[in-house]
């Protein structure tokens, strides 16, 4: 009546909230999550799980680059989390305007949303991945914010062809593939001709995003960031 | 080995939090933990319950629960009592059972009535229209509010509403009398009950005598390749179906732990026999992935 081992799963968990999972459940997983994002928009769930059993390859990479990058190593190394409770949100109101921390500020208000909606990972099988693409999720409404795009299905699409193109995360590919789909002509025509050509040159020419530590730079102008990232300003 | 799981020795090291150990899914746990992790898990299932089982075992579920009213061949008149009952599959299932019995009788009493006339005829229609269950009566006893509250609104969406009580209320100690019941149906329940004895113990309590047990339950199957296929299934598609579905894998790993934790098909006809029920059987259904154990109170 005793289990093998293989299905002890429960005991090999490397952070709180891990779910071990074999190559055939992350498998099954991300077919499934992939499919139901698809048809509930609102399953937001599923489009973490779909992140995270499909970045198998790209999260290593974006370790790796973190690691050979000295802001980006600095923030490997001590984990700062974005959240209501560690980021005084106070302060940043109080900076000037077109810094990073007030448009932050702003960019949360004017879309209602708050940091701590963010998935806390459970399929990734490395404890330093699972922190990379939390720092991914968490520095979202960050992309959002210098790349100036609200966040509506159009605004969304945008910052997903530009992860794509970041970070390489299979979800954010067919999230700016299929994201699109749900947009109307008008838009689509905004986005083919203008915003997504821009949003891959950035892209492109930026560095990783990743390895900017954001806590230190609140005080920083949005512009002067993007310049020293290489973002190009927004059409 | 059952022990010599991490968690569960750190927890025999701490050893305060009272009760015996006992088994959540592959987990140990004290009798009150497992109580409360239980009702958690039936809590945040709920709303998902009936589209998990759908999908979960693609339908065949319903063919199970039709095979249980079967089995049980409830006459006009019967009180059946179910037992975490929760959304209310057996409930319904019994009503539409008794309902097409009384039909039937009605239709055979109207043949050999040829020689009535119209008005008797309607009379004698009108008196039992409104008696068409013919008394029978369910009451669906469940220890879980989330799970009554489904069945209740699936009651009321589906339009049943005559001969249907429920109640909340535990296995363990049932709040009926001594004697009630014709007929008392477990249906995938058992298994989440902290201790079945004295779930058994408070089935035959309030059974009457000559009543019936029965009991619907995941069990085990000997045939050795099916069973591997089987486990492949539970173990790799039932979380990841939780987890897509439900957006709750923990739920479904409990559920296809439980199975495997509870007893098989000859143990639970022994813990039946041992409160008292005579003429304890069961039958395998799909080579034993479920069994319908049945028992009788003399």
């Amino acid at each position: 009546e005793e289990e093998e081992e293989e299905e002890e799963e429960g005991w090999h968990q490397l952070y709180p909230g891990h779910i071990p999972t074999s190559l055939l459940q992350k498998a099954l997983l991300a077919a499934g999550s992939a499919v139901m994002a698809l048809y509930d928009p609102y399953r937001h769930d599923m489009v973490a799980v779909l992140g995270e059993t499909t970045g198998c390859l790209a999260l290593p990479n974006l370790r790796d680059k973190m690691k050979n990058h000295p802001e980006g190593y600095h923030i490997l190394q001590e984990r700062p989390r974005i959240r209501l409770s560690t980021v005084d949100m106070a302060r940043l109101q109080g900076l000037p305007d077109g810094s990073l921390g007030r448009e932050y500020v702003r960019f949360l208000e004017d879309n209602k949303v708050s940091p701590d909606t963010r998935m806390p990972p459970k399929f990734v099988d490395d404890e330093e991945l699972a922190y990379v693409i939390q720092r991914y999720r968490e520095v979202h409404d960050l992309m959002h914010t210098l790349l100036g795009m609200p966040t509506n299905m159009l605004g969304e699409v945008v910052v997903k062809w530009f992860e794509a193109v970041q970070t390489g995360l299979p979800m954010c590919v067919l999230g700016a593939a299929f994201g699109p789909v749900r947009l109307s002509t008008r838009k689509l025509q905004v986005l083919a001709t203008e915003l997504v050509p821009w949003a891959i040159r950035s892209g492109l020419n930026a560095s990783c995003v990743l390895n900017v530590y954001y806590e230190q730079r609140w005080e920083q102008p949005v512009e002067s960031l993007r310049e020293e990232l290489g973002i190009f300003p927004p059409p | 080995a059952l022990l010599s799981r991490p968690a569960g020795r750190l927890r025999a090291r701490r050893g305060l939090a009272a009760g015996p150990e006992m088994h959540f899914g592959f987990q140990t746990v004290t009798e009150e933990e497992r109580r409360e992790k239980i009702y958690q898990v039936f809590e945040s299932v709920a709303k998902k319950y009936d589209v998990m089982n759908d999908s979960m075992t693609l339908g065949i579920h319903r063919v199970w629960k039709d095979i249980l009213m079967h089995k049980m061949n409830p006459s006009p008149g019967t009180l059946l009592l179910d037992v975490a009952g929760g959304t209310g599959d057996i409930a319904f299932r019994f009503i539409n059972y008794v309902r097409s019995i009384r039909e039937q009788q009605l239709q055979r009493k109207l043949k050999h009535h040829q020689n009535l006339s119209w008005q008797e005829i309607f009379e004698s229609y009108q008196k039992d229209k409104f008696n068409s269950l013919g008394d029978s009566q369910v009451v669906v006893c469940d220890i879980n509010r989330e799970m009554l509250k489904v069945g209740k609104q699936k009651a009321q969406h589906l339009g049943y509403s005559e001969g249907l009580s429920w109640v909340l209320g535990n296995a363990e100690e049932l709040p009926f009398d001594n004697d009630k019941f014709d007929v008392y149906t477990i249906a995938f329940g058992i298994r989440n009950v902290t201790r079945i004895d004295l779930a058994l113990q408070e089935a035959y309590r309030v059974l009457k005598p000559g009543g019936r047990f029965l009991c619907l339950e995941f069990s085990h199957v000997s045939n050795p390749l099916l069973s591997r296929l089987y486990d492949l299934y539970s173990f790799q598609v039932i979380p990841v179906l939780g987890e897509v579905i439900a957006g709750d894998w923990k739920s479904y790993q409990y559920l296809v732990e439980s199975i495997r934790r509870f007893p098989p098909q000859e143990e639970l006809k022994a813990m039946i026999e041992d409160v008292g029920f005579f003429k304890v059987d069961y039958e395998n259904l799909n080579f034993g992935i479920v069994a319908i154990h049945s028992g009788f109170k003399l």
